[in-house]
């Protein structure tokens, strides 16, 4: 097995009823990388990821992450997986009951045992003053802009330094400039903490900023992968109405 | 002919489709079933594996109580003086009035009480439960924690439960209670008692096993409430119409068992004294 690979996804199927979401999909995710994964609506990308963290489960095909193949793995070992594995949810999904402090120790006290209050709040400082959201602290969740809410649950997931990032349409609905702000932080993200992401979003100045690498999602499969320029160059209808401005 | 055959086929085909709906939703109301026990063993499993959430365990007995205390005290109140002003007319005529402190205890702590208090925390807090997972369910809050490598099982369910469970059994007890003052505020609307007789005179005829039956089967109304509760919101389907669902459904569902659970519970003390 190759050391570079991180995550390894073959033959992926993926059924709901009769509808057929994921047909046959294949990818590979390198350490360190940034990936974006572009599709329309409704592909099945927010389905994909969930897969990979075994939020889904899936059909057919396996999925290797690290190295181990998450369908076998017991309820424990599930775990030491998904603490490694950090997940941005399309809608947040910030807990509306606890305030971005008590967000943001949520994971922290159960995947960072032994820090100390001290280290918690110095963290939890830290990775706001990141988002440049720092006065946020003792906002609730009800009490913050969409744009601060992404924000912010990208510091929750982010403040447990995990070595994968799973960003689900981090820029959708935002204006410009926080978008820009955001596919900074991505980056920032895979500089500092060496993490590999793949990035789910159809907004394709974040793909421009953020992508070492694209994968194009069509109808449950691959379409095209490759680098940026190959994407731009190319002559393909569905692409081109991708990367048209 | 040609027609006729047709006709025949197509009625046939109705009736076919007819029954595969009819056995596709018998099948659904199977599943349910099976996955409200699964649901259930998972709450006892997580309930007694390692890590029970405390805080948050007291977070919701807090709430549960601060939520419903003013509504069981009003209702409490008026359980006590409604009943109280209906039976003494009835007391009068056999002569019995006596009676009447130890009638109304007896009927509020045995029946009245438990089952009334319980029903409006099958809405009160039932709903609150069924809106709250819900829309946790359907904002990816819930996969959140479980990606969080927090079962969310064990952090919402096993703690909603167990804070209903013990919570509702002492919102009944202080139910009676204020039940009991009611009454005294009724008999004392024809006519002046003091307090410490009219209580001393309504226990008097109370004794433990009228008690002991009563409460046990507060903390069975406690768990279903919980169980229903957080069963209905946890397991709400996507779209935010589903939250509205899910708390209407726990409300029906909850009330439902716990006229069902009362029933048993009569049974069974009935059989046992
Ligand atoms: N839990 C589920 N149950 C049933 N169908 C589902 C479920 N999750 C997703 N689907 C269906 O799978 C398809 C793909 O959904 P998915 O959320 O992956 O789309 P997407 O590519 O993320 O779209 P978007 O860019 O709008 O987020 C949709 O048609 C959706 O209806
Ligand atoms: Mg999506």
């Amino acid at each position: 097995m190759d050391k570079d690979i991180v995550i390894e996804i073959d033959n992926l199927k993926k059924k709901f009823g009769d509808q057929e979401v994921l047909k046959n999909m294949s990818l590979k995710l390198f350490n360190g990388e940034n990936l974006v994964v572009l599709g329309k609506s409704g592909s099945g990308k927010s389905v994909l990821i969930k897969c990979i963290v075994r939020l889904l489960n899936y059909d057919e095909g396996t999925i290797n992450v690290f190295g181990k193949d998450i369908r076998l793995l017991n309820k424990k070992e599930l775990a030491e997986v998904r603490q490694k594995i950090g997940f941005l949810f399309q809608s947040g999904a910030l807990y509306d009951s606890m305030t971005v402090k008590e967000n943001l120790e949520f994971p922290l006290i159960r995947i960072k045992k032994n820090l100390t209050q001290k280290e918690r709040n110095e963290k939890i400082n830290e990775v706001l003053e990141n988002v440049g959201l720092a006065d946020a602290l003792n906002k609730m969740p009800s009490q913050l802009s969409g744009g601060m809410r992404k924000r912010i649950s990208l510091a929750r997931t982010i403040v447990v330094d995990p070595m994968i990032m799973l960003y689900d349409e981090p820029t959708t609905g935002l204006d410009p400039v926080t978008s820009d702000e955001i596919s900074v932080l991505i980056n920032d993200v895979q500089k500092k903490y060496k993490t590999s992401s793949i990035i789910i979003t159809h907004d394709i100045e974040c793909a421009r900023a953020t992508a070492n690498r694209i994968i194009m999602l069509q109808n449950g499969e691959t379409f095209k992968e490759g680098k940026l320029e190959e994407f731009e160059k190319s002559d393909d209808k569905i692409i081109k109405s991708f990367f048209k401005s | 002919m040609g027609k006729v055959v047709d006709f025949a086929e197509k009625k046939s085909g109705d009736f076919g489709e007819k029954t595969i709906a009819t056995t596709e939703k018998a099948g659904g109301f199977l599943t349910d079933v099976a996955d409200f026990f699964i649901f259930l063993t998972n709450i006892a499993n997580d309930t007694f594996s390692r890590g029970f959430e405390f805080k948050e365990f007291f977070r919701q007995c807090f709430q549960i109580g601060n939520k419903s205390l003013p509504l069981v005290t009003i209702t409490g109140t008026i359980m006590g003086l409604v009943l109280t002003i209906q039976s003494r007319p009835v007391l009068v005529q056999f002569g019995a009035v006596t009676m009447l402190p130890g009638m109304v205890a007896i009927s509020l702590i045995r029946e009245m009480g438990p089952v009334i208090t319980a029903l409006i925390c099958a809405g009160k807090i039932g709903s609150g439960m069924g809106a709250e997972l819900g829309s946790m369910k359907v904002t990816e809050q819930i996969e959140s924690m479980e990606v969080s490598a927090t079962s969310p099982m064990k952090f919402l369910v096993v703690t909603r439960v167990w804070a209903a469970t013990l919570m509702i059994p002492i919102l009944i007890i202080y139910a009676d209670a204020v039940g009991i003052m009611g009454s005294w505020a009724g008999a004392n609307i024809k006519g002046d008692v003091s307090f410490v007789l009219y209580f001393s005179q309504a226990f008097s005829h109370v004794d433990f096993m009228d008690f002991l039956p009563a409460v046990i089967k507060s903390f069975f109304f406690g768990a279903v409430i919980g169980i229903v509760g957080c069963y209905k919101g946890y397991n709400a389907g996507r779209g935010t119409e589903s939250v509205g669902k899910a708390a209407n459904s726990a409300v029906v569902l909850a009330s439902l068992l716990v006229i069902i659970v009362d029933m048993i519970a009569v049974q069974i003390t009935d059989m046992l004294t």
